[in-house]
């Protein structure tokens, strides 16, 4: 034990304590005395603070902690003890989130934590959802956002440091926000609007122009941001500070209103001279990667513009009833994100889908080309011919049922197209349940106290013929009745009573092949708590999978019968639920509409849980078409009286789905962790 | 029978002699006013808080006539529509209900998110809305006949997701309708302005902030923010209030509940002020 005295600990007495938590095999080759070297000058609370981290650290790693104490005596000459602990703690999480060489690397880079460090650690984990939100409201198209350890953006995924050090995790979630818009104005404001591989000539120099550029860029699109989003200012303001002075000159051109990436790429061949290094590296600011950028960015353009053409195509053919031909004009306005269609001088509403198009492409371009209105002449993707897959090819005439399916160019039924099989999911895991409600025990319990609720408030019935109490509304009515001649009516009571809610719900849960990995596994917690939470309503509902292959295999996989408990069968068959092939929306839902009209019940309700738009292998089912015949598909359900519902994990959902599913009709998760709550949430506030 | 003190509870007629504010976005006024001659009850859908009240207003100071407005909720019975006898003293008093004051003045009738009113009340209005034109009051035995200057106008909010609450085809069939949505910015800049005083920079700030929130609508948030909201959020801040603090307060909070939401609401809301 050390000695009680004031003063610092000597060797002998450091080296017993070291031993204690370290305890080396000699044969290591580690020794005590650097430890102890390392130590013996600290006073004496300095010691105790050494050594209470390494023991801390030992229990983590011993080379954590042997590190640990050796650079302490470093780190609080340049660090507050606060400080210094929120250093350790960082390189702690690096161990817990990528290994041991991450957390050398942070505590070896105290100078790092320094210049960032105000005291607190904020990792991105904390923030992630709220900077997916943050960007949503920004760009209305919904941006990913990933850890990595420099800053970047390939246009569809924000990447971001996995951890940030600074004074208040407030100021944290500030810093965060502020170089996530940065990122995001790359895509908004034009940074990938040039060929940037081309205007950078290859060669020894083009890393270091790189990464001038992207410090050139942060500069013009911070000054543009200024202007935008003046609350980001400070912030802006902030990443900024340790930009190399040589840049200083670039400033106030870069600030310009109209300044463009063209403006910083001209600037840079005016100063070659910088070329030869690259610049000090500026911890924040985001780095440019313009092949992957232009790669995304490429598709995303070639895909909006097939839907902004099918749009505009969808939009001329209503008109051309009228007339022959039509002079087709469409004006952007990029700073607004809005465009007109004016075709003969007529102006003319885009539908949702080929709007959202069209401002993702604003976005993109600046401008929507004409040249993009033009049909390409080779088709982006070509049916394949699908070598026979035994089962799918001969089974084609034994099919369960035959349904029509809408198609839209036809503004006609195809009769009888859709061949659709009924299965029964196998299974035998009859643990996976049992571990989904333990995992979940206390959203478990949550979502089953929300739905006790929710099974029906005793309700006052008023005017009624008996009943416990006097209505007095009624008993003064009918002496008013009386007095003025009128026959008063006998029913002067109320009673309370239970509503009945008569439900029944079917739900439809999408198994193709894109669902692979956390969708799937998503869906299928989602399902047992959604049963675990029904089970305390009384409501009829049944849950069935889908998947096909093309209109000669549409697949239905029985989870649950409407008159089936939830018991060992129904769980194991949820836990059977795997990823199979593609998305044919249409028969699904019209089996399933049929199958709800069978049932007794007032309300039907028809939920669908899915990943994204309708898709299928070989016909266009995953164009237009598609989206087509499931908005008509649902247009039936609803005629028929069933409601529908619209639950997706697509981040670019809300184009289409409004147009599929009618306003309000469907719901897009943002947090798959929050997917089973939500399922319920949704069932809640549809039948309350 | 029309005892004083039962003026009180009689339903009000308003009338508007100076013109209510509204900035016409569309051809709204002019569909309007020809449905008013032509007699056609208008159907009015949007989103809450874009102006649907402030139109009728607007409608019911151009047409000249007098306005009664009934927020329709999901206890009002067709009873509270059409009227009914109270007891004074020894006396029974017929007291008319809003819909049967309007009919008799040939006033315009605003049933506010008619599809909160319950099933049956619908039913009330129908030969309101058809050729006939009448009201039947039951309870008196009288057909009160519509004059040509009554108008009914009912509003709802297609963005309710509840099963239980649309309207019926056979009653919204009856109806012209006309769809309301929030203005583009720089109109609604102006509005903002124009209703709360505030600078036309400051205007378009809280409309940027709104256009930011309705992104966010089907991510977390039911609704983005309203024209509405940010009036609120205007007054606020021509109060005094910091522009920062007036939006958290006018428009974050109110536009949810969620934690995480309005967390998401207020960093919009710092990304612009």
């Amino acid at each position: 034990m050390p000695s009680s005295d004031a003063g610092r600990l000597g060797g002998e007495e450091l080296g017993a304590r070291l031993d204690g938590i370290f305890s080396f095999d000699v044969s290591s080759g580690r020794s005590y005395q650097e430890l102890i070297d390392a130590l013996a000058p600290l006073p004496r609370e300095e010691q105790e603070f050494a050594l209470h981290w390494a023991q801390v650290a030992a229990r983590t790693h011993l080379e954590i902690a042997y590190l640990a104490v050796l650079l302490l005596p470093q780190a609080l000459r340049r660090l507050s003890r606060r400080q210094a602990e929120a250093w350790l703690v960082a390189a702690l999480e690096g161990f817990d989130r990528s290994g041991l060489r991450t957390a050398v690397v942070r505590l070896r880079d105290i100078e790092g934590f320094a210049r960032g460090a105000r005291g607190e650690v904020l990792a991105l984990q904390d923030v992630d959802a709220r900077l997916g939100r943050f960007l949503q409201g920004l760009s209305g198209r919904g941006l990913r956002v990933a850890a990595a350890e420099a800053a970047w953006t390939d246009t569809e995924t924000v990447f971001l440091p996995p951890a940030i050090a600074v004074a208040s995790r407030e100021a944290g979630a500030e810093r965060y926000k502020a170089i996530a818009a940065l990122l995001w104005a790359q895509a908004r404001y034009g940074t990938f609007n040039v060929d940037l591989d081309a205007a950078l000539a290859a060669g020894p120099g083009r890393d270091a122009a790189l990464a001038w550029l992207a410090l050139l860029e942060a500069l013009r699109l911070a000054a543009r941001l200024g202007h935008e989003l003046p609350g980001l200012r400070g912030e802006l303001a902030v990443l900024l500070h340790d930009l190399p002075p040589q840049l200083d000159s670039a400033r106030v051109p870069l600030a310009a209103p109209q300044a463009g990436v063209a403006d910083s790429l001209e600037w840079l061949r005016q100063h070659p001279e910088l070329l030869a290094s690259p610049p000090h590296a500026c911890a924040w600011l985001g780095a440019l990667r313009p092949d992957e950028a232009r790669r995304l960015r490429d598709a995303r353009i070639r895909q909006q513009a097939e839907v902004l053409r099918l749009s505009v195509a969808e939009l001329l053919e209503s008109l051309r009833e009228e007339k022959a031909a039509s002079q087709l004009d469409l004006e952007a306005d990029a700073e607004r994100l809005e465009v007109k269609v004016m075709v003969d001088g007529q102006e003319l509403t885009l539908p949702p889908e080929g709007l959202a198009a069209a401002q993702s492409l604003i976005q993109d371009l600046g401008e929507i080309p004409p040249e993009l209105l033009v049909a390409a002449g080779e088709a982006p993707w070509k049916p394949a011919d699908k070598p026979g897959s035994g089962a799918g090819a001969t089974m084609e005439t034994r099919a369960d049922l035959l349904l029509d399916e809408w198609d839209y160019r036809r503004r006609a039924y195809r009769r009888g197209w859709c061949h659709v099989y009924l299965h029964t999911v196998g299974g035998d895991d009859l643990a996976y349940v049992p571990a989904v409600r333990a995992r979940h025990a206390p959203l478990v319990r949550q979502l089953r106290r929300r739905f006790e609720a929710m099974r029906g408030e005793d309700r006052t019935l008023r005017r009624q013929a008996d009943g416990p109490e006097v209505d007095m509304d009624a008993l003064v009515e009918a002496i008013a009745d009386r007095r003025g001649g009128a026959e008063p009516s006998p029913r002067l009571f109320c009673r309370r009573q239970r509503d009945e809610r008569s439900l029944a719900a079917a739900f439809l849960v999408d198994m193709s092949g894109s669902t692979e990995g956390w969708i799937n596994d998503a869906e299928r917690e989602a399902l047992v708590m959604l049963c675990e939470a029904l089970e305390m309503l009384d409501d009829r509902y049944a849950i069935w999978g889908f998947s096909g292959w093309t209109r000669t295999r549409c697949d239905l996989y029985r989870i649950k019968e409407f008159d089936e408990d939830y018991g060992v069968d129904v769980q194991s068959r949820i836990a059977a639920i795997k990823p199979r092939d593609y998305t044919r929306m249409g028969p699904p839902i019209r089996y399933l509409t049929r199958r709800l009209l069978g049932e007794p019940a007032r309300h039907r309700l028809l939920v669908s849980l899915s990943d994204g738009r309708p898709d299928d292998f070989g016909d266009d089912y995953r164009s237009q078409y598609g989206i087509e015949d499931t908005r008509q598909a649902l247009l039936e359900a609803r005629q028929a009286g069933v409601r529908s519902y619209c639950v997706t994990l697509d981040r670019n959902g809300p184009d289409y789905l409004k147009h599929m599913y009618g306003p309000a009709a469907y719901s897009v998760l943002d947090d798959v962790r929050k997917l089973p709550l939500k399922v319920a949430e949704i069932y809640r506030k549809l039948t309350i | 029978m029309n005892r004083p003190h039962m003026h009180a509870l009689a339903p009000e007629l308003e009338t508007f002699a100076a013109e209510p504010y509204y900035q016409p976005v569309g051809r709204e006024l002019e569909l309007f006013a020809a449905a008013a001659q032509k007699k056609l009850p208008v159907l009015l859908k949007g989103p809450t808080g874009c102006g649907k009240t402030r139109f009728v207003e607007y409608m019911a100071w151009k047409l000249g006539r007098p306005l009664v407005t009934v927020a329709c909720h999901d206890d009002l019975t067709s009873a509270d529509l059409v009227g009914r006898y109270l007891l004074a003293g020894e006396e029974t008093v017929w007291l008319d209900g809003p819909l049967t004051a309007a009919v008799r003045a040939g006033a315009i009738c605003y049933l506010d998110e008619v599809v909160e009113a319950r099933k049956d009340t619908t039913v009330v209005i129908h030969p309101l809305t058809d050729t006939r034109r009448v009201l039947p009051v039951e309870k008196r035995g009288e057909l009160v006949r519509a004059p040509d200057d009554f108008l009914l106008v009912v509003s709802y909010n297609p963005g309710y997701q509840s099963v239980l609450k649309e309207l019926k085809q056979s009653t919204r069939q009856r109806f012209i309708a006309l769809d309301f949505d929030y203005p583009p910015a720089e109109l609604e800049a102006a509005i903002v302005a124009r209703e709360t005083g505030i600078a036309g920079e400051i205007a378009a700030q809280l409309v940027k902030i709104a256009g930011l929130t309705r992104n966010l609508k089907g991510q977390g948030l039911d609704e983005g923010a309203s024209t509405r909201l940010l009036v609120h959020a205007g007054h606020l801040i021509a109060a005094g209030v910091a522009p920062r603090e007036a939006c958290q307060a006018a428009i974050g909070r109110a536009l949810t509940d969620d934690g995480d939401s309005v967390a998401s609401v207020d960093d919009l809301i710092r990304a612009v002020f």
